[in-house]
């Protein structure tokens, strides 16, 4: 193997910098979230304890924690599911282009970068105006979905980029329906990548916080209510929330890697039949 | 019926529907609606429908928001600089010297997990290391480059653009990090064959190459700074503005017809600068 060179040596401490700058405060406040009863928000630490983790289940302490992590759990796979769907329907539309079909790549585009807080006025302004009520899961449920959508579409215009359509061509040609085609070829082929998008919708679903704001109504998802938290608690129980949510989101990303992973496995594995007989 | 569905332009928006009612419902009405709000009046407990310029008047009357402007441009353009040069470092790092594909994959994953865990957790998680005792000012005053602790490291200017680097530089490295990965290497060799030094490579093959991702990155990166308004308000403690913050304190004063307004014109600063981009690039072929 070719001798390394000194850039590498540079770059490779810059890259170590950089992970530290990325995890390092998190794992500031997962090691302050331990603090002893006396602690504050900074180091030192006054002694070890579980008091803070203790101090979230007390109702009163904190407001409505378990509650609008339930919300925003479910709002979660609400939006994942959705975003999967109409990702995937999107993506097949958009291999052929069909009138109209650019006007509505450059909105996909404009939901992208329109500032969050624009989304959630003009919802929370239609819906007070037509007297309907906001609720997390009429209007808060579609200001996310103006979020994750832009992001399940890019992906799945990246895997049909990709797209070998000789597989397609050569279901057809075996007779399948176009809807065979979809389901036994199609589908297997990009199931992979469905799992990022599913990952994608559920975790920017889970911690938007801006485009939820103005219509969540009268019950909070958990961004919010950890917003709240920062205005008016100053004690480690913040950073005690702060370390349980982001554990929870770093089991969700492991067990959509994992399934990634096992899908991957599994394909490697029973995917291809070549050499195998029948001639 | 088999007819009509052959038809690719009916049987695309079928395909597309649930995608456009949603745009339809939740983007193309919303911003019809504070468009149409930005013409209203405000009294103290509602908003009556009008047609009157003084929202627009009273906006760009007022040396605030010209200030307010420019700071917005200001983080935009410093937050965009600095996330670039450790968003392109790193994913040179990724792409050129990471020689197995495992862990590239791997290093990959690690820079991106962040992406994927709450926003509001990680600015919080600064105050620990910036506070007045926090890590930083212990560590500068017991290595004696002051005596007191610095003022200035939470709620500030500096940890504004230092949580804005921290949110964003992995949207500066997906999108580079791609179009690295699509470089074709022999071009690299037959750069160095024909006598090329490894600078040279970097400024003549590879940043020109690399145009198209760096290109989309500064698209995520100044549209997110630019229509930010929680990490200015949490990171400056309140003390700096930008435009985000503005439309946010009207709306929580109930002046919906100001905060429209205000809204219509970062929309558009937005959409022109993205445009601008755009001519740049052509998003769908870099997918």
């Amino acid at each position: 193997m070719e001798k390394r060179p000194r850039s590498f040596y540079v770059l490779t401490a810059f890259f170590g910098l950089f992970l530290l700058f990325l995890y390092g405060p998190t794992l500031t406040i997962a090691v302050l979230s331990f603090q002893g009863p006396g602690g504050g928000l900074t180091f030192p630490m006054r002694g070890t304890s579980l008091h803070w983790f203790y101090d979230l289940f007390e109702q009163q302490a904190v407001g409505d924690i378990w509650g609008s992590f339930r919300r925003s759990f479910a709002l979660g796979l609400m939006v994942m599911v959705t975003t999967v769907v109409v990702s995937v329907m999107g993506g097949l539309a958009f291999r052929k282009k069909f009138a109209g079909s650019t006007l509505l790549f450059y909105l996909i585009i404009t939901s992208l970068v329109i500032p969050s807080i624009l989304i959630s006025l003009g919802v929370g302004l239609i819906f007070s105006q037509s007297g309907l009520e906001v609720h997390w899961t009429t209007s808060g449920f579609g200001a996310q979905l103006t979020w994750t959508l832009p992001f399940g579409l890019l992906i799945m215009f990246a895997v049909f980029n990709r797209f070998d359509k000789s597989y397609e061509e050569a279901a057809r040609d075996l007779g399948a329906t176009p809807w065979q085609t979809l389901r036994h070829v199609v589908l297997p082929i990009i199931a992979p990548s469905l799992i990022g998008v599913a990952l994608f919708g559920f975790t920017l679903s889970y911690d938007e916080f801006a485009r939820t704001l103005l219509t969540a109504g009268s019950y909070n998802t958990l961004p919010l209510e950890i917003f709240g938290m920062t205005t008016n608690v100053t004690t480690p129980v913040l950073y005690a929330l702060g370390t349980l949510t982001t554990v929870f989101s770093l089991i969700m990303i492991g067990v959509f890697l994992g399934f990634a992973w096992w899908g991957g496995k599994r394909r490697a594995r029973a995917g291809s039949d070549a050499g195998k007989g029948l001639i | 019926m088999q007819n009509i569905l052959k038809n690719k332009t009916i049987s695309g928006w079928l395909m597309v529907s649930p995608l456009a009612v949603v745009l339809l419902l939740f983007l193309v009405l919303p911003i019809v609606m504070i468009v149409a709000v930005s013409f209203w009046r405000a009294t103290e407990f509602s908003i009556i429908p009008d047609f009157d310029f003084e929202n627009y008047e009273f906006l760009f009357g007022s040396s605030v928001t010209y200030r307010v402007f420019i700071n917005t441009f200001k983080y935009a353009l410093i937050t965009w600089a600095l996330t670039l040069l450790i968003g392109f470092t790193v994913a040179y790092y990724l792409a050129f010297h990471i020689r197995t594909q495992t862990w590239q994959i791997a290093l990959f994953l690690l820079c991106t997990i962040p992406f994927w865990t709450s926003n509001i957790i990680r600015m919080i998680s600064w105050i620990p290391f910036l506070g007045r005792n926090g890590i930083a000012n212990s560590a500068l005053m017991s290595w004696g480059i002051t005596d007191e602790p610095l003022e200035w490291l939470l709620f500030s200017d500096f940890a504004v653009i230092l949580a804005f680097v921290h949110l964003y530089t992995l949207f500066m490295v997906v999108p580079i990090f791609n179009t690295m990965m699509r470089i074709d290497k022999s071009l690299i060799e037959a750069a160095r064959d024909a006598g090329a030094n490894g600078v040279q490579i970097l400024w003549n093959v590879i940043i020109p190459l690399t145009k198209p991702g760096i290109m989309i990155g500064t698209i995520f990166v100044v549209t997110l700074v630019m229509g930010d308004f929680i990490t200015v308000r949490f990171m400056s403690g309140s003390q700096s503005a930008n435009v985000g913050r503005l439309i946010s304190n009207d709306i929580a004063l109930l002046q919906y017809p100001s905060a429209a307004a205000t809204a219509v014109v970062l929309l558009l600063t937005v959409l022109i600068v993205i445009g601008i981009m755009l001519r740049f690039v052509d998003i769908r072929k870099e997918l």
